[in-house]
């Protein structure tokens, strides 16, 4: 009897796991573990991509852009002057089944929607404590502070109310860590007493079903054959964990992996030439700036500052500093953003005129100003030292000296938004493709002290244009306010902007489908291999 | 014996102290605690990291930190990960067997290979032979870990692909559950055809970086006490009796002489450690010292200490087995002589 009871199991478990003969597996090369699979407790772009094969949201972004278009919620109505949103939510969309012996009994629904919102929100929710009960993205993205109440109606409509309008709500809910939960599921754990089980083995409604997680090792998909949106093209979608560039890119060219994450800037010129290989590449959602503390004289007079950045060789930081991993940036936003406005030029680098301009203002030379620069790496700035010893050896050129400030981290940012520098390097990396995302780092109330507008450049134009856009729920209507914000901040030159980094992605030639997101995602459903 | 046992037994307890007092200490003086690293450029407000701080315990005295942690231990309790959550001891057990795998591979191929190549040096002493091998030795002794792992894989498994560059496994062709965490032994067990030998194939060349140190020590070690008993009067003797030079050698000599050997293998073990952080992060192998690398640069506290403490007690119980191990060997020094 024993025997026949194993043997039958060794079958089932054997037709479960070896895949079958001629199944495609897609083998992306990741950088590093996840934290766990709950996006709305995690920070990294790494969970994120961890988490994103299983969930879907109410929006999404289109595969490739920061368009936000319909996810788990069919349709919406903005009513209210912006205030009120109205979800409709798709019908008949299946929870993964069979994951951690859950099965659903029921489609999803506006449960879900509730639960994975107030899980964040409300401090007696039962699952608000689990896992540490940090949900960062949802303070950052200030949802305590808009949302209102979030009501289920019926089943299949739920109603969100704000206490303010702002339209970049609907991108918030297409961030991951609005992803949508099954209640059914983290009732269920709950009953077992397994609630830390949630956050750990994920259960969702995405293009791919979670199979097995070993840490520093792999991560294990399957293709959900019930999607409801854009299928899986592969059988199986499999994460090797490899945090080293130079592996990832042999494991590459061996064929060990389909898709790497971050090749090494170093690595690109040969991976370009090699005819097994594809790369492809855009500049990041993030900019590097550095900010001039107009509150600090001589900073204060307009000249001043634009001497500054005819001041600076940018061609050069970018070349030596970023190595090809950057673009020279003159507006707030990326170019991949919608609202850019391509027709602000650049200042030009221009010593010369830049003497001129000082002399114009009346400021004597030598002049003594700070730099800060930041301790750490960031997505956007690979050596921020480095980029201030350049800048410093052309402020000398002008006749301005420029004494090199650095504090640990934290502190850095802390004494930066008192206000405390009067110049600072620092930049940012947008959330969720909105271009108010990036805009409020120069508005009034970000100017306070504290607040992240480093420049503490305050202008009213540019404030009530930023405003307006935000009541808006015409695309069109707000990217025209933008054009015009960029161009008052363009000339009012509160600050220099440095470069957008480049993000580059390798992969078998082999490959396709694959699209490129603004907002470093990486998604696997659509994609094949040939 | 037992008297000898218990001396060491005794100080090695001391050392455990230090080590966890050091430990703690040493990690809190870098700057930067773990909530302020998991944040960006958006800063955080200080009354949130007040909360968390307070939530983390980090808001205590240091000593007062120090002896909850003491005592927690104490229970066998070596805290929860800041980052993912999860028990450090069970990230340490699921982890752990990579490592030992590893370690073990690596230390085969050290004494496998370093006893016979140094025995062979001293026995033809002043050769080409014994000059190329502490040539050799010498090349692995100072050799970067992270160069020569890398150089392995563009030569052995980009070049000539005779290996597969890096992993446990091939995930295209394979999948079963790990059931024991020993990638050998669960890929025997799953009976998939070839798996087995496939996950022969991953462990060569992580097995051959770590194991290169460790190595060169071996045969270094070995040809040089085998010099010393070769000299001696009961090899002479052994000799003069007219039997056969591999029994002289084999026999006689190179038993004495494997006796600093033991030791030294066992001291190896702290290199094996430290040199599996680096070959577990080139070769994508998924065991402790990457995850240590990890957690020093989240300030994961609880995850450092606990795995640093674990693996300290580990290396100091293998070096204790040894110790005891030679003075079961060699009697002189159990009974101090």
């Amino acid at each position: 009897m024993k025997t026949t009871i194993c043997a039958a199991l060794a079958a089932v478990c054997s037709a479960l796991l070896i895949a079958p003969a001629g199944a495609k597996t897609l083998v992306y090369c990741s950088e590093g573990s996840p934290e766990n699979f709950t996006p709305a407790i995690n920070t990294t772009g790494t969970s994120f991509d961890a988490a994103r094969p299983v969930y879907d949201k109410l929006t999404e972004f289109e595969r490739g852009t920061t368009k936000v278009e319909p996810g788990l919620a069919e349709s919406w109505q903005v009513a209210d002057g912006g205030k009120t949103i109205t979800f409709k939510l798709r019908k008949g969309v299946k929870f993964h089944s069979g994951v951690n012996g859950f099965k659903p009994t029921r489609d999803f629904n506006a449960d879900d929607v509730l639960f994975s919102f107030e899980r964040q929100w409300k401090e007696n929710h039962p699952y608000h404590k689990v896992s540490g009960g940090k949900y960062d993205y949802f303070g950052d993205m200030d949802m305590p502070k808009l949302l209102e109440s979030i009501e289920k109606v019926d089943d299949y409509t739920v109603r969100m109310r704000l206490k303010e309008p702002n339209v970049a709500m609907l991108a918030n809910l297409a961030m991951d860590f609005a992803s949508i939960h099954s209640a059914e599921y983290a009732a269920m754990l709950d009953k077992a007493g397994k609630k830390e089980q949630f956050d750990q083995v994920p259960v969702g409604t995405g293009p791919f079903s979670f199979v097995m997680y070993q840490k520093d090792a792999v991560i294990r998909f399957r293709a959900n054959k019930d999607y409801w949106g854009e299928k899986a093209l592969v059988d199986d979608l499999v994460f090797a964990i490899t945090p080293d560039p130079t592996t990832r890119y042999s494991k590459l060219k061996a064929g060990e992996c389909h898709f790497v994450i971050a090749p090494r800037p170093a690595d690109l010129p040969e991976m370009q030439k090699d005819k097994t290989l594809k790369v492809i590449q855009q500049p990041g959602l993030n900019i590097a700036y550095w900010s001039f503390n107009v509150l600090k004289p001589p900073l204060d007079k307009k000249e001043v500052r634009l001497a500054l950045n005819m001041a600076i060789d940018k061609k050069s930081i970018i070349r030596d500093v970023y190595l090809g991993a950057g673009t020279a940036a003159k507006n707030l936003i990326p170019p991949t953003l919608w609202g850019y406005n391509d027709s602000v030029k650049d200042y030009p680098y221009d010593p010369g005129k830049a003497k001129a301009l000082l002399k114009s203002a009346g400021v004597a030379t030598p002049l003594d100003i700070d730099l800060w620069y930041m301790p750490v790496q960031r997505p956007y700035n690979p050596n921020a030292k480095r980029i201030a010893e350049m800048m410093q050896s052309d402020l000398a050129k002008i006749g301005v000296n420029a004494k090199l400030v650095t504090y640990e981290w934290g502190e850095y940012r802390k004494r930066a938004q008192q206000g405390e520098h009067m110049t600072v390097q620092l930049g940012w990396t947008g959330d969720n493709g909105d271009p108010d995302n990036f805009f409020f780092l120069r508005g009034c109330a970000a100017a306070r002290p504290g607040g992240q507008n480093l420049s503490k450049w305050c202008d009213k134009a540019y404030d009530d244009k930023m405003n307006r856009a935000k009541t808006l729920s015409d695309n069109k209507e707000r990217a025209k306010l933008y054009m015009e914000m960029q161009v008052i901040e363009h000339e009012a030159a509160p600050d220099l902007k440095i470069a957008h980094s480049v993000v580059w992605e390798a992969m078998r030639a082999n490959v396709t489908g694959f699209k490129q997101s603004p907002l470093a995602a990486h998604q696997f459903n659509g994609v094949d291999l040939k | 014996m037992l008297k000898f046992f218990l001396q060491r037994v005794a100080l090695t307890v001391p050392t455990f102290v230090a080590l966890m007092f050091v430990t703690f200490v040493a990690i809190r003086l870098v700057p930067g605690d773990p909530v302020e690293v998991r944040v960006g450029e958006r800063g955080i407000s200080p009354e949130r990291l007040a909360y968390f701080r307070h939530e983390l315990g980090l808001d205590q005295p240091v000593w007062k930190q120090f002896l909850d942690y003491v005592w927690h231990l104490l229970h066998g309790d070596f805290g929860t990960s800041l980052v993912t959550n999860q028990k450090v001891l069970t990230e340490f057990a699921a982890l752990f067997p990579a490592t030992i795998e590893l370690g073990v591979a690596g230390m085969l191929i050290a004494v496998l290979l370093g006893i016979p190549a140094g025995a062979m040096a001293a026995v033809k002493r002043g050769t080409w032979y014994d000059q190329l091998i502490m040539g050799l030795s010498v090349t692995g002794y100072s050799m970067p870990i992270f160069w020569w792992g890398l150089i392995l894989i563009m030569v052995v498994a980009e070049g000539w692909g005779l290996t597969p560059v890096s992993g446990r496994i091939d995930l295209i062709n394979y999948y079963f559950e790990p059931t024991t965490g020993f990638m050998l032994v669960d890929a025997w067990l799953s009976k998939q055809p070839g798996a087995f030998l496939d996950a022969v194939r991953h462990l060569i060349l992580p097995a051959i970086v770590l194991g290169t140190i460790p190595l060169a020590v071996i045969a270094r070690m070995t040809r040089s006490s085998m010099l010393e008993v070769l000299n001696e009067d009961y090899v002479r003797t052994a000799r003069a009796k007219g039997l056969p030079p591999r029994r002289v050698i084999g026999i006689h000599a190179l038993r004495n002489a494997l006796i600093p050997v033991v030791t030294i293998i066992g001291l190896q073990v702290g290199t094996l450690v430290a040199g599996a952080v680096l070959t577990e992060t080139i070769f994508s192998w998924p065991g402790v010292g990457k995850w240590l690398i990890e957690a020093v640069g989240r300030r994961d506290y609880p995850a450092l200490q606990g795995g640093v403490m674990l693996i300290s007690a580990i290396v100091m119980l293998v070096n204790l087995a040894v110790d005891v191990l030679y003075g079961v060997i060699n009697p002189r020094i159990r009974h101090g002589g």
